[in-house]
């Protein structure tokens, strides 16, 4: 589709219903009742159109990248670069130099944390993260710290789960290296202001990651607006296969870092006594890559942008706010995270009843939630609670599956009276 | 599969009402047990008499299925030797896995826990307690499900 008509349909609400009949797996029964599916925010169902670019690539054009001068080579190399152009023009990035797939986000930030900060930082240098933090945002910046012996600082949030800016910014300083930031909460759905806080942290000479895994399906996303020096997402979570995912870095400075991986591919010659690199962005992607992956991810993103990203997330927005309303209505139920600013995830908790209990009931219902800590346990302990459940939403999701979600956590209350 | 195969009115009691719930002090055998899948956490207390489990207690956060698959051991084990532990230990795990197991009149109120099978992803819930009473009995150390 062109840019023209993709602005055009972008200017039409959502009409999920359509949407619906383009990934099939929507229309599988789950213990005898219509899937529901509210789980996006772990992993996103696949259109049609993705899994037909992947087939379509896998019968007509399979080979190796970079590698041989056979069509089939070619066409290839053709389908994963191109592809890298996709994404580049998905985040507006300047150049593909600054696009490095990667198998997704959690190894994004551990390229970072070993290519860009273990060579560079060492004690009385610090490294911010926020309070709202995945693990994968955490974990390889303490395993940097202890290989380096910079220090991890964390920014605190609020009971509604909002990071607190003041806070976040008295904690910058010299020192401060590197801020590592959510741009949406996994757990909560917390949006963090962070082109604010990329300001913030550049003031101080700060370079700032941000893990935009849960942001980039629901809003457009400009990495030189924003003005990070780098950016991770998932491709999964973005209604692409998994196994998937983008570094964007600038490219200043992905050009001083030293690779990650060696292996074939990043090489530019090899002899026994010292090999070269291959310029960027292949300098980081060592060995053969997911190359039916980065194929089924632009046509992801072929996807996303043909229905509109303004009218996802306007879509989105309404169905948060009408499972909000619902739920909060209902006996015992508590929202665990109410920020101004969310997107597309309702976390919450019900009183007397695990949240295993409610995933398992809703399951039975034919709806899938995800239940449990969420890769975010440092939340969770502040929140004071051992799990949530949690409702995500996505392009395909309906105001009937807010109903039936509602439903169902009606009849927790019931089995549990 | 129904949903009433799982909550059984006696899992639902035993959640609501956890019986020999909180720490016992001193204990002779402790042991921490943990699943790191949904954040269950369990902490037991035994004391012994010989080769007797004399009492035991446990206390922690869990869903439905792990506060009373521990509540219903507590009392299935209390006053039974090591090795009557071990064999009922077996048995409940064949319960909980195996669809041809036999009937399971003779386990008295543990059979209620029987539905738990049909549930695949809720079985580590109901087997979390016996791992943690099997590792307080053998070496006290913390066990997880994973």
């Amino acid at each position: 589709m062109n840019v023209a008509a993709a602005k055009a349909s972008a200017e039409l609400p959502l009409d999920a219903e359509s949407v619906r009949r383009d990934f099939p797996i929507l229309a599988r029964s789950i213990n005898g009742k219509p899937l529901v599916y509210l789980d996006s925010a772990a992993s996103a169902q696949q259109p049609l159109a993705v899994m037909r670019a992947v087939e379509r690539y896998e019968t007509h054009s399979h080979a190796n990248v970079h590698r041989g001068v056979h069509t089939l080579s070619q066409e290839a190399t053709d389908a994963f670069e191109g592809a890298r152009d996709r994404v580049r023009r998905f985040v507006n990035a300047a150049s593909v130099r600054e696009i490095i797939f990667v198998r997704g986000t959690t190894e994004a930030i551990n390229l970072v944390a070993q290519s860009y900060v273990r060579p560079r930082f060492g004690p009385g240098d610090e490294i911010l993260i926020s309070a709202l933090e995945h693990h994968a945002n955490i974990v390889p910046w303490q395993l940097v710290c202890e290989q380096t012996g910079c220090t991890l600082k964390v920014a605190p949030i609020d009971r509604k789960g909002e990071l607190l800016f003041d806070a976040f910014a008295s904690l910058l300083s010299p020192r401060t290296r590197l801020v590592a930031i959510a741009h949406v909460s996994n757990a909560l759905g917390t949006v963090l202001p962070v082109k604010r806080m990329i300001a913030a942290a550049h003031e101080h000479g700060a370079r700032v990651l941000v893990d935009g895994a849960q942001a980039v399906p629901h809003a457009r996303v400009d990495v030189r607006a924003l003005d990070a020096d780098f950016y991770a997402f998932s491709s999964h979570k973005l209604y692409g296969p998994t196994g998937i995912g983008v570094l964007y870095g600038r490219e200043e400075i992905l050009e001083a870092m030293p690779p990650w991986q060696g292996g074939g591919d990043m090489i530019r010659s090899v002899t026994f006594a010292k090999s070269t690199y291959n310029d960027l962005p292949w300098k980081f992607e060592a060995g053969t890559p997911h190359i039916s992956g980065a194929v089924g991810l632009g046509a992801a993103i072929d996807y996303i942008e043909a229905l509109g990203l303004d009218a996802i997330a306007a879509h989105e927005q309404r169905l948060l706010h009408l499972a909000t309303a619902q739920l909060s209505a209902i006996r015992g139920v508590q929202i665990v995270g109410t920020a101004a600013h969310k997107a597309a995830v309702v976390s919450f908790t019900m009183a007397g009843v695990h949240p295993h209990d409610i995933g398992t009931i809703l399951d039975h219902e034919g709806i899938a939630i995800r239940t449990g800590h969420h890769c975010a346990m440092p939340v969770m302990d502040f929140f004071g609670v051992p799990a949530t459940a949690r409702a995500s939403f996505g392009c395909y999701s309906t105001a009937e599956d807010v109903t039936r979600l509602a439903a169902a956590v009606e009849r927790v209350r019931e089995v549990f009276a | 599969m129904d949903l009433k195969e799982l909550y059984r009115d006696v899992i639902l009691d035993h959640n609501r009402q956890p019986r020999n719930f909180g720490r016992l002090e001193p204990a002779d055998a402790k042991a921490e047990g943990h699943n790191p899948l949904c954040g269950d956490r369990l902490s037991l207390f035994v004391r012994l008499d010989g080769d007797r489990i004399a009492d035991l207690r446990f206390e922690g956060k869990g869903c439905a299925i792990s506060t009373a698959s521990a509540s219903l051991m507590t009392e299935a084990v209390k006053g039974k030797s090591r090795a009557a532990v071990q064999e009922l230990y077996a048995r409940v795990h064949e319960l909980l896995t195996q669809h041809s197991a036999p009937p399971s009149q003779d386990l008295g109120k543990l059979a209620a826990l029987s539905g738990v099978r049909e549930f695949p992803a809720r079985v580590k819930c109901a087997s979390l307690c016996w791992h943690t009473l099997d590792a307080a009995l053998n070496d006290g150390a913390a066990v997880t499900t994973e």
